[in-house]
């Protein structure tokens, strides 16, 4: 991706900057009795961090806990979570409350510099007082951990961090988090921690060419690490519409009988929900199952039945479904295990781009901590590009009335290569 | 007519092309080794090495290996001349029933051909697709090990029995 500044524009960006720019504060260590101790905060913190997904950007694969350390990357550049432990010389153990609520609403960390909005203070901001002091609270009581920060790469100019200010001038929206008094209080807890908190739309809203959401877009599906992002709302891909209780089963267990279950960045997500309060994923759900719930009128829903007419039974992606997918997928299959919707009722068989199919023939599944499936093996080392492709052009056609694919044996490896 | 490369030779097989490449190893080529575990590529039993991946033969229809390689269990060697991975099963007496072990076998082959010093979390991360059900894992993890060793030349290639 290109960015091409006028000079108009580059001169408008570097006087909001300038405009913008924060004077280096040292704020004193907070004081003794300031950091909230009390086991009631720190729980209600933890049961926050849990749903705000913190550890899956600043707890990398094998690393401690909130010591940060992980690559985020971006169509500009790699940049890396930061430490935020309390450890005092490279995490937040110097930082007030007050530094803590300033990070997460305006994206301005203790030392006065911008923090990117690849962290979701463009979320968090709408977070209540209390809830960012029990986050506060939480943080503040984990384990200290000695580790520097890893420095950002990224390319001209996203890395210069003033021309952060531009920015949040033009993204940043901080208002107090508003009920809305036509919806129940369940739906508003589950508006306050979709937009507040879990920042769906950090990956299920497209962004603009700034990286920022689109507003007048939310929740119309991106993409995100290579799998997609799907629609969260009409735009919903699945023909039949997703239900509280459907939603509740997919974000709490990560699978559910009639729609399947969460695979790529989503597995890690449910993983964590699943700590999380039940009453709060179930707002969560009631929120989005809401926003969903005129999806699936869109053209060629196909129905729930195992077999189409029309499905080239002697191709050879019928050859390889058969051999290859049928002892768990085809029509007679027993096996139920973990509830294994027919591929015709999944999102990611029925989505306008076969990304996720591909993502999941090639990795597979893995079951979540605890639970016993559902467990998919991978196919990377036994069908080739061109036999994936052949297959799930099968699957496409068998499955779901929808447009075929194309450019399916390109697209797979491309994505093997990403891996 | 499908062509299959086994262990070096090529045969010519008159089935669907569908049919997983198990059932043609022990149905048409008599190559017992790998196992009918499952069925669904969940237990490893059936492990087999295709162009220096371990993959379940079960889920593998022949109609897909054209042009590509594959090697079971007895292409590794015969029983008066085990390969080196054989060896250490043996000096480890890692097998109880025996039905996981020609997976096993395999699945160690492979890892050790691409990696031929992996460290204990390795071995364990690559072998954790093939299941055992009599329990006798810490023999296996003991003889993958000691494979490791012969083909680093960090143990002596002997086949006597080792500890208990």
């Amino acid at each position: 991706m290109t960015m091409r500044l006028s000079l108009a524009a580059a001169l408008a960006l570097i006087a909001a900057s300038l405009a913008g720019c924060q004077a280096s504060v040292a704020t004193p260590e907070p004081a003794a009795g300031a950091v909230p101790r009390d086991p009631a905060t720190i729980e209600r913190g933890r049961a926050l961090a849990i749903i705000g997904g913190c550890a899956s950007c600043h707890t990398a694969t094998g690393g401690k806990p909130y010591a940060g350390g992980v690559a985020i990357s971006l169509p500009v550049g790699t940049l890396y979570s930061t430490n935020i432990t309390p450890d005092k010389e490279t995490g937040i153990g110097q930082w007030s409350e007050a530094d803590f609520q300033r990070a997460m609403r305006e994206g301005v960390a203790r030392d006065g510099r911008r923090l990117y909005p690849a962290f979701p203070y463009d979320h968090f901001t709408h977070l209540q007082r209390d809830d960012v002091s029990a986050l506060y609270a939480f943080l503040m009581s984990r384990e200290p951990v000695h580790a520097d920060s890893v420095a950002e790469r990224l390319v001209f100019p996203f890395g210069i961090r003033p021309l952060l200010a531009a920015w949040d001038a033009l993204y940043l929206h901080p208002a107090p988090w508003r009920s809305d008094p036509a919806q129940s209080a369940q739906w508003n807890r589950g508006a306050y921690l979709a937009e507040a908190l879990a920042h769906c739309g950090a990956c299920h809203t497209p962004r603009n060419l700034l990286l920022a959401e689109q507003s007048g877009r939310a929740y119309d599906g991106a993409e995100s690490e290579g799998w997609d992002a799907p629609p969260l709302n009409g735009k919903a891909s699945a023909p039949i519409p997703w239900s509280e209780e459907q939603l509740f089963n997919y974000l709490r267990r990560g699978t559910d009988d009639v729609h399947g279950s969460a695979a790529g960045p989503m597995a890690d997500v449910v993983q964590e929900l699943a700590q999380a309060p039940e009453d709060d994923v179930r707002a969560i759900a009631v929120y989005f199952a809401s926003l969903m719930k005129n999806a699936g009128a869109s053209a060629g829903a196909p129905s729930a039945a195992n077999r189409l007419a029309g499905a080239k039974e002697s191709s050879v992606g019928a050859a390889i479904f058969e051999g290859a997918c049928a002892e768990c997928h085809g029509t007679d299959s027993p096996r139920t295990l973990a509830g294994r919707p027919v591929l015709g009722l999944t999102t990611s068989v029925n989505a306008r781009s076969p990304r996720n199919a591909i993502q999941v023939v090639l990795q597979g599944m893995q079951p979540a901590p605890g639970e016993r499936g559902p467990y998919m093996p991978g196919y990377a080392s036994i069908l080739s590009d061109a036999q994936i492709a052949a297959v799930l052009a099968y699957v496409r056609e068998r499955y779901t009335g929808r447009p075929a694919w194309s450019e399916l044996a390109d697209e797979t490896g491309n994505i093997r290569r990403a891996q | 007519m499908i062509l299959l490369d086994v262990n070096g030779s090529q045969h010519q097989v008159d089935v669907p092309p569908a049919t997983p490449l198990l059932y043609v190893l022990r149905g048409e080529l008599a190559l017992n080794g790998a196992k009918f575990g499952c069925g669904l590529g969940q237990c490893g039993a059936c492990t087999v090495i295709v162009d220096g991946h371990a993959v379940f033969s079960c889920i593998t229809p022949v109609g897909v290996l054209q042009g590509r390689k594959v090697r079971t269990i007895e292409g590794l060697g015969t029983p008066d001349n085990p390969g080196p991975v054989q060896r250490a099963f043996i000096a480890e007496q890692a097998a109880q029933c025996g039905y996981c072990i020609a997976g096993m076998v395999m699945r160690a082959q492979a890892l050790l051909e691409a990696h031929p010093a992996p460290s204990d979390a390795e071995i364990r991360e690559n072998m954790d697709p093939s299941l055992c059900r009599c329990g006798t894992h810490m023999r296996i993890l003991r003889a993958v090990r000691r494979a490791s060793g012969y083909l680093t030349g960090t143990a002596a290639p002997d086949a006597e029995r080792a500890s208990q």
